[in-house]
C-alpha cells in the first residue's frame, strides 16, 4: 500500500517488522523521531516480544545491543554525528566480536562547530570500523534496506549500519510503500546465532588475543568481509523478487535517458562523464541530469549503494569506459579531497581516469540541482580541478542570515 | 510540479502543515513530497517547510527555491522581507491576517509583486474555534478554496487523522470556515472586477 | 597457663567454609563438587584477593541460580588473567566487551533473556574498581536507576593495578601509586578526594547494596545468596587486597582484608533500598596500623612527618565507626 509517510517513520515501522529482540534508545537529532516511533509501537505492543531500553548514553546503547545480541536476540539502534562517535568503541567491538547488530546513522556533520544537519562525516569517522556501510538514495531505500541489512548482517555475522541522510531523509515525508509484514516474516529468517551465551552450552566470548593470533584473527575477519560483497548483492536480488523494487545493491545504476534507476542499465561509454554519489544527492542528481542529458551533454550517474565493503569490482563494471569521473562527496578528508574520493580512486587506480572530487552539502548545505548540473559543465569542458568545494562562498565566513539553512548560491 | 512553500513561527506547526498539505495532494492523486527546513532553533523563531506536488514521482531533494505558492502563517513575517524571494511570476500568496492585500504588500515592500495575494484570518479563526494559535488547517483550507489541486474534503480528512477527537472537529471547523471565507472574498473580487 | 594453639582448619570455623557442620550448613566452597566456575589454570598473581573472590561470589551465584548465570565482565584483571585465547578459566557463559560498558552489556543480556520469556537464567556483571567507579560508572548508574534484573559486583583493590598500579577514584588517601608518588609535601593520593560507591549505589535506592571481603567466606556467601534471592539492581562491593598495587605478602591478603574491617576502615554493611538494614560490627578493634603498615604504598606514612596522616586515619576509622555504629551499643 502506498502511503505517505516521514522517512523515520518508514524506518521504525520497518524495523518492528523486522521482529527485533531488543530495540535500545538514546536521543539525538537528526535520528530522533525514530526511536521516538519505536518506543510508542513498544508501548501498543506492535514491536511484539521486544525490550525497549532508554539507556543513559550512546556508548551504552551499543553497549546494551552487544549484550542483547551475544545473548540470543535480534538487536537495533540508531545514532548520529556525536553520538556515533561516543559509541565509536563500542561499534569496533561488536564487529571484532562477529554481532550482527543493526543500527540506523542518520548521517549528521561532527563538530566544533557543532552542526546538527546532515553530511557524511559521521559514518565516515568509522568506516573502518568493521561494519558494513549501506546508504540510502531515497526513503523507500531507507526503510527496505533495514530488511536486508538484517539479512546480511546475520548470514555474515558482521554488524550493520543503514546510513540515511539526517533531515534531508528522516524529516522528509515521502509516498512510500513499506514493506508488508507478512512479506518480511517470509523474506527475513529468523536470527540463529552462530554463537550464543547459553547456560547449556557455555561458551567464553571476548578473550584477549596476544600476537601470535591477533593478525590472523584480523586477517579472517577480513576474509569475512570479502564475503559481504556477494551476501549483499544476493539478499538485495532476493529483495527485488519478492518485493518488486530495488533496494541496496553494491552499486545503483541509472537509465541513461531518464536516470532512473535499473540493475539493467548499460556501464557509461568512452566521452561521458559519470558522476558518483552515495546517498540522498542521488535523488537531486536525478533530477538534475535529464536536463543537460536532453542538452546533449554526455552525463552518466552511478550510485554507491554499499560504501563497506567498497564495491571496486561493480564500480569499475558501472562506469565501464567512462573516464571523467566526478564524484559528490558528503565528506572532507582534510588535506585531501573527498572521503569517498580516496576509494573510488583506489578502485579505479591503473586505469588514468581523471576523478574530480567534489566537496557538497557539508553541515546540512543544500545541495542545489543547478550547482550539480554547473560541475558537471566544467567537468566536461575541462575547467573544473581535482578538488572542488560546491557553492564555496569566498571571501571568509559569511556574516548567517535569518534561519541557518536559508539557501544562497 | 506545483511548489509551495510555508512561512511561520516554531511552535505554530510548520512542518505539520508542511507534511498535512502533502497527504492532501497524495489525496489527490499526486505524487507528493513534504520537506521541513530544520534548525535549532525554538518557539517563535521563523520557520521554513516545502511541499511539492508532481505527476511522476518527486527526486529531488534541494529546497523549494523558486515557489509557485508562498503561505505565510504570520504577518510579521512579512517585513524581513524574504518570504517572497523566488516566487514565480503569477504566484500565489495566502497570509494569515485581518488586513487586506494592500496591507500585506506595504508590509512586505511588495507593492509590484507579480502574484495574486489573497489573506485570510486563519489564527483569528482557529483561536475562536480552537483556543490555540494554529493556524496549520485553517491556512490549508484557504488553500484549497484558491488553488485546484486539493480539496476540501482532503484537507478536512488529513485533519482529522492528524488529530483525532475534538482538536481534529475543532480544526475541520476552522478550515471550514477559513475555506468559506476564501471563496466569498474571492467572489466578491470577482464582482467587483466584473462590475 | 598454657596456651595451646589450634589450627582453624580444626575448629570448623567460618574461615574454611564449615566442613565440620552439618552439611546443609557449609559455605559453597567446603563442597568437593563447588563449581569452580573460576577454575584452574588461571594467571593471576600470588596471593590475588581478586581471583578469590571471584570464585567465591561466582561459586555461590551459580549455585544460587541452580547453575544458571551469564556473566559480564569488565576490561581489567580479572578479564586478563582468566581469558588470554585460546584458553579460558571460567565454566559459566562468560563474555567481555569493554571496560566501561559491563553493565550495560548485563543489561542488554537481562533485556534479551526478558525478550526470549527466560526467567529462569540469572545475570551477574563484574569489574574492578576502575571499570566500576572511574570509567564505567554512567553505565552503572543507567543500570542502576532503570533496575535491570543485573547483580553487579565490584572487586575493588583499589586501583588500576592491570596497567601498572595507577590512581583511581577508589584509591585511598596517601596511597602511593604510579601516578600519586610518595614524593613531596603530600605524599601519594590526596586527602579529601575519592568517592564512596557502595553509598553512590544507596543513593539509587535500588533493592540490594552490600560490602564484604575475602576475610569472612560465610558473610561473603550469604550476601551474593541475599542478592541472588531478590530481582532487579543490586550492587555488591567486595574489598580484594592486591599484594602487587598495595606492597604486601601475598600470605597478607585475607589479614590485610579483615584489619581493614577490624580498623573501622571497611564498613561491612546491607542495604535495601536506600535504607541501612545490617552494619558487621567490629568484632576485634585494631589500630590503623595494623591495616597501613603491611602496605608498601603506605610506607612513607610510618618515616618521620607521617604521623599527621596517620591522625587523618584514624580519624577517617572513627567517622566510619560514627556513621555506622560499628562498635555497637549506639
Amino acid at each position: 500500500m502506498r502511503e505517505v509517510l516521514e522517512g523515520s517513520q518508514a524506518v521504525a515501522r520497518t524495523v518492528a517488522r523486522c521482529r527485533p529482540g531488543v530495540v535500545c534508545a538514546y536521543p539525538i537529532s537528526p535520528q530522533t523521531h525514530i526511536v521516538e516511533a519505536l518506543s510508542v509501537m513498544a508501548r501498543t505492543g506492535e514491536l511484539g516480544a521486544c525490550e525497549y531500553v532508554n539507556v543513559e548514553s550512546e556508548f551504552s546503547a551499543m553497549s546494551v545491543a552487544i549484550g542483547a545480541s551475544a545473548a540470543g536476540s535480534r538487536a537495533y539502534t540508531a545514532t548520529a554525528s556525536q553520538g556515533l562517535l561516543y559509541m565509536a568503541e563500542a561499534v569496533f567491538n561488536a564487529a571484532g566480536m562477529g554481532l550482527p547488530i543493526v543500527m540506523t546513522v542518520a548521517n549528521r556533520a561532527i563538530g566544533a562547530p557543532i552542526n546538527i544537519w546532515n553530511d557524511h562525516s559521521d559514518a565516515m569517522a568509522l568506516r573502518d570500523s568493521g561494519w558494513l556501510q549501506l546508504y540510502a538514495a531515497d526513503n523507500q531505500e531507507a526503510a527496505d534496506l533495514h530488511v536486508i541489512a538484517f539479512a546480511v548482517a546475520e548470514e555474515l555475522g558482521i554488524p550493520a549500519m543503514v546510513c540515511m541522510d539526517g533531515f534531508v531523509l528522516t524529516h522528509a515525508t515521502d509516498v512510500l510503500e513499506l514493506p508488508d509484514a507478512d512479506a518480511v516474516d517470509a523474506f527475513l529468517p529468523p536470527y540463529l546465532p552462530t554463537q550464543v551465551l547459553d547456560v547449556e552450552y557455555p561458551i567464553t566470548i571476548g578473550t584477549m588475543a596476544g600476537p601470535e593470533s591477533f593478525t590472523e584473527t584480523k586477517y579472517l575477519q577480513h576474509l569475512r568481509f570479502l564475503d559481504a560483497a556477494e551476501v549483499i548483492d544476493g539478499w538485495s536480488r532476493r529483495f527485488l523478487e519478492a518485493f518488486g523494487r530495488e533496494a541496496g545493491g553494491l552499486v545503483a545504476r541509472y537509465d541513461r535517458d531518464t536516470c532512473e534507476r535499473s540493475r539493467d542499465a548499460s556501464a557509461a561509454r568512452a566521452g561521458d562523464v559519470t558522476v558518483v554519489a552515495m546517498g540522498s544527492v542521488l535523488g537531486t542528481l536525478q533530477a538534475a541530469l535529464p536536463a543537460l542529458h536532453d542538452a546533449g551533454v554526455p552525463v552518466r550517474l552511478v550510485g554507491v549503494s554499499s560504501f563497506r565493503p567498497f564495491p571496486a569490482a561493480a564500480l569499475r563494471a558501472a562506469l565501464g569506459a567512462s573516464r571523467d569521473i566526478v564524484v559528490i562527496d558528503r565528506a572532507l578528508e582534510l588535506g585531501s579531497g573527498g572521503v569517498l574520493t580516496g576509494d573510488v580512486g583506489r578502485a579505479l587506480a591503473g586505469t588514468r581516469s581523471r576523478i574530480h572530487s567534489v566537496v557538497a552539502g557539508l553541515g546540512g548545505r543544500p545541495i542545489l540541482e543547478a550547482s550539480l548540473q554547473d560541475v558537471v559543465r566544467r567537468a566536461l569542458d575541462g575547467t573544473l580541478g581535482a578538488l572542488d568545494f560546491l557553492d564555496l562562498k569566498t571571501g571568509g565566513i559569511p556574516v548567517p542570515t535569518a534561519g541557518a539553512t536559508e539557501v544562497h548560491r | 510540479m506545483r511548489q509551495i512553500r510555508i512561512h511561520g513561527r516554531g511552535g505554530q506547526g510548520v512542518v505539520t502543515a508542511a507534511e498535512m498539505l502533502a497527504r492532501a495532494g497524495f489525496l489527490a492523486g499526486h505524487e507528493v513530497q513534504a520537506i521541513p527546513s530544520f534548525g535549532s532553533e525554538r518557539t517563535g523563531a521563523p520557520v521554513v517547510a516545502y511541499c511539492r506536488f508532481a505527476d511522476a514521482p518527486l527526486r529531488t531533494r534541494e529546497p523549494v527555491l523558486a515557489p509557485d505558492v508562498v503561505l505565510v502563517q504570520d504577518p510579521t513575517l512579512l517585513a524581513a522581507g524574504r518570504v517572497f524571494a523566488g516566487l514565480a511570476p503569477g504566484g500565489l500568496v495566502i497570509v494569515d491576517t485581518a488586513g487586506d492585500e494592500r496591507e500585506v504588500r506595504a508590509a512586505a515592500h511588495a507593492q509590484d509583486l507579480d502574484a495574486t495575494v489573497l489573506t485570510v484570518p486563519a489564527t483569528a479563526i482557529t483561536l475562536r474555534l480552537l483556543g490555540k494559535p494554529k493556524p496549520a488547517a485553517a491556512m490549508l483550507a484557504a488553500y484549497a478554496a484558491s488553488a485546484d489541486d486539493v480539496t476540501l474534503d482532503a484537507v478536512l480528512q488529513v485533519v482529522r487523522e492528524r488529530f483525532p477527537g475534538a482538536v481534529g472537529e475543532a480544526n475541520a471547523a476552522a478550515a471550514e470556515e477559513a475555506f468559506a471565507f476564501v471563496r466569498e472574498e474571492r467572489a466578491a473580487a470577482a464582482e467587483v472586477r466584473d462590475a | 597457663m598454657t596456651t595451646v594453639h589450634i589450627p582453624f582448619l580444626q575448629t570448623g570455623s567460618l574461615a574454611v567454609g564449615g566442613r565440620l557442620l552439618s552439611a546443609d550448613e557449609r559455605s559453597v566452597q567446603s563442597h568437593s563438587d563447588r563449581p569452580s566456575s573460576l577454575t584452574k589454570g588461571h594467571r593471576a598473581c600470588q596471593g590475588c584477593a581478586e581471583a578469590l573472590a571471584a570464585r567465591w561470589v561466582m561459586d555461590t551465584a551459580v549455585d544460587a541460580a541452580g547453575g544458571r548465570l551469564v556473566v559480564a565482565n569488565a576490561t581489567g584483571c580479572l578479564e586478563v588473567f582468566s581469558t588470554l585465547y585460546p584458553e579460558s578459566a571460567w565454566k559459566p557463559p562468560w563474555i567481555h566487551s569493554l571496560f566501561a560498558n559491563a553493565a550495560a552489556v548485563a543489561t542488554g543480556i537481562a533485556s534479551s533473556l526478558r525478550a526470549q520469556g527466560r526467567d529462569d537464567v540469572r545475570v551477574l556483571a563484574q569489574g574492578g574498581d576502575g571499570g566500576t567507579v572511574d570509567i564505567g560508572l554512567a553505565a552503572v548508574s543507567g543500570m542502576f536507576e532503570r533496575n535491570d534484573d543485573v547483580l553487579y559486583v565490584c572487586y575493588d583493590n583499589q586501583g588500576y593495578m592491570n596497567t601498572g598500579v595507577q590512581r583511581s577514584s577508589a584509591t585511598p588517601a596517601s596511597a602511593r601509586t604510579a601516578t600519586t608518588p610518595a614524593v613531596g609535601s603530600t605524599p601519594g593520593q590526596a586527602f579529601g578526594q575519592g568517592k564512596s560507591m557502595v553509598r553512590i549505589a544507596m543513593a539509587h535506592e535500588v533493592p540490594y547494596v552490600a560490602s564484604a571481603t575475602p576475610a569472612d567466606l560465610r558473610d561473603l556467601e550469604a550476601k551474593v545468596r541475599t542478592a541472588m534471592s531478590i530481582h532487579g539492581a543490586r550492587y555488591l562491593h567486595v574489598l580484594v587486597p592486591c599484594p602487587v598495587g598495595w606492597g604486601s605478602e601475598p600470605s597478607q591478603s585475607i589479614a590485610l582484608a579483615r584489619s581493614a574491617v577490624q580498623s573501622g576502615i571497611f564498613p561491612v554493611l546491607e542495604a535495601r533500598a536506600g535504607e541501612l538494614t545490617d552494619v558487621q560490627r567490629i568484632r576485634e578493634r585494631c589500630d590503623v596500623t595494623e591495616y597501613l603498615r603491611p602496605q608498601a604504598r603506605f610506607a612513607h606514612l610510618f618515616r618521620p612527618g607521617g604521623e599527621d596522616a596517620l591522625d587523618r586515619w584514624r580519624a577517617l576509622a572513627e567517622a566510619n565507626i560514627r556513621r555506622y555504629d560499628l562498635l555497637g551499643g549506639a
